[in-house]
């Protein structure tokens, strides 16, 4: 690479800039890197806190540029990220102990993974960056290293003819990073994503939150205008699709998410189905009524929310995405309207009879 | 087992023929889609794809193509009403798509 090192100065008065080049390598100005810190703190915590309940949603931004951590020497390794404090949060706090450089790319304040998806962590973006930071100036060599979940925007030989950087695709989970700085290799488990117990309970609050918004309304008017027995339901509704649904995932029947979803749905709901047909309210054919409706209703409200989950999934594929919908929307709305008007006749049957 | 998954099917083709052995579908798929052969790589578990195309985008000869894109059913069926397919994420406080 460029041995000789240009410069220009501030313009002198004839509105021309003095620029001059040295043949002699020159030691770049380490210090006026900003230093991250690999320990994170209260405020670190509060704002993954606020993130992962989708508070201030796109407010949750690093400022995009080189960051050292510790004392990076020229050699010292490059790690790339994105200004996502989630992101470059696990990058850091992974480095703890080590020497090295983080870039950050400008992927608008969204995650690794979902930024290389829209390609806005991508190519072009970290080629220009380098150029920005002047990367080449500041390391010796010319390697970087990009998360592995970063790959669907990059395309690795594409940024080495352009920026001359190679790409080396790191570990998927950024916990993996000091076991990969220790033996340098990545194995086929580090490459491979998971997605487990803990990885599913960290979704459930972004949804509960936002599902909760067209919740809370509609617990209240039903228990308002209508019984505070529909009410409780529909509150079961929602914890069986947001909250149990995520849990039990892995453990419930068939592949599809839909049919996963209309299973834990009947499980959920047949107690209540059961408790209405025994319970001491009108006639047998109405609580029979009653009882169908609940059964018909909620599992397909559940199943709904079960294939919404799909995007939050590190594998559901797009293809298999659009045939289940194009199999259970149909299914899952021509139950639940069934339910519905069988219920709002049951009403109407059960003050004909009390009249 | 075909009759409640809607996953066996997808987008990903490959050709061996045009592969060069070079090994990055292997390092960047998070499915383990791609095993190592001897002369070309190996697509063995082609259900597992979750047409993401890091492979595709990766490949330096084009071997691979795969019509990638998210599976999000919050999306789709949103984009069904608006006219518009994209992700809930970044689009502020929707779904929580793909966090």
């Amino acid at each position: 690479m460029e041995e000789r090192t240009c410069s220009c100065n501030s313009h002198n008065n004839a509105g021309n800039k003095t620029c001059y080049c040295s043949t002699e390598k020159i030691v770049p100005f380490r210090n006026e890197i900003p230093a991250a810190t690999s320990t994170l703190t209260v405020a670190d915590h509060w704002d993954h806190l606020n993130a992962r309940l989708g508070f201030r949603r796109m407010k949750h931004t690093v400022q995009p540029g080189l960051y050292r951590i510790g004392n990076p020497t020229p050699e010292s390794m490059v790690f790339v990220s994105a200004n996502y404090t989630l992101s470059f949060d696990a990058l850091r706090s992974s480095l703890t102990g080590y020497d090295a450089y983080i870039l950050v790319i400008d992927t608008k304040g969204i995650n690794v993974w979902c930024a290389a998806g829209k390609g806005t962590f991508g190519t072009g973006e970290i080629v220009s960056r380098i150029q920005k930071t002047d990367l080449s100036t500041i390391v010796s060599h010319r390697n970087i290293i990009i998360p592995q979940l970063g790959a669907p925007g990059v395309s690795a030989h594409e940024v080495a003819q352009r920026s001359g950087f190679t790409v080396r695709y790191g570990p998927v989970r950024a916990t993996d990073i000091p076991r990969f700085l220790k033996t340098r290799t990545i194995t086929p488990a580090m490459r491979e994503v998971t997605f487990s117990l803990r990885d599913r309970l960290v979704l459930i609050p972004v949804e509960l939150v936002h599902i909760l918004k067209f919740a809370i309304p509609a617990i209240l008017l039903s228990g308002i205008l209508v019984s505070w027995d529909l009410s409780y339901r529909i509150l079961l509704a929602i914890i069986a699709g947001t909250i149990l649904f995520p849990m039990l995932m892995p453990y419930l029947p068939t592949k599809d998410f839909s049919t996963k979803g209309f299973f834990l749905g009947w499980i959920i709901f047949l107690p209540c189905a059961v408790g209405t047909l025994l319970s001491q309210n009108g006639d047998m054919i109405i609580r029979a009524g009653m009882a169908l409706a609940e059964l018909l209703v909620f599992p397909a409200v559940v199943a709904y929310l079960a294939l919404n989950f799909t995007g939050s999934t590190p594998f559901a594929s797009r293809s298999g995405v659009k045939k289940e919908i194009h199999r259970y929307i149909r299914p899952m709305a021509g139950l639940f309207l069934g339910g519905v008007l069988l219920s709002a006749g049951m009403g109407i049957l059960s003050l004909v009879i009390i009249s | 087992m075909n009759r409640w998954n809607s996953y066996l099917e997808n987008t990903l083709i490959y050709d061996p023929n045009q592969c060069v052995n070079c090994g990055r579908c292997i390092e960047v798929c998070p499915h383990r889609v791609f095993i190592s052969g001897s002369g070309s790589v190996v697509l063995d578990k082609k259900e597992a794809c979750m047409e993401c195309g890091a492979c595709e985008r990766n490949c330096p000869v084009s071997a691979i193509q795969v019509d990638s894109g998210v599976g999000c059913a919050y999306a789709m069926i949103r984009g069904a009403f608006t006219g518009k397919e994209e992700c809930g994420c970044g689009d502020g406080g929707s779904s929580g798509c793909c966090t």
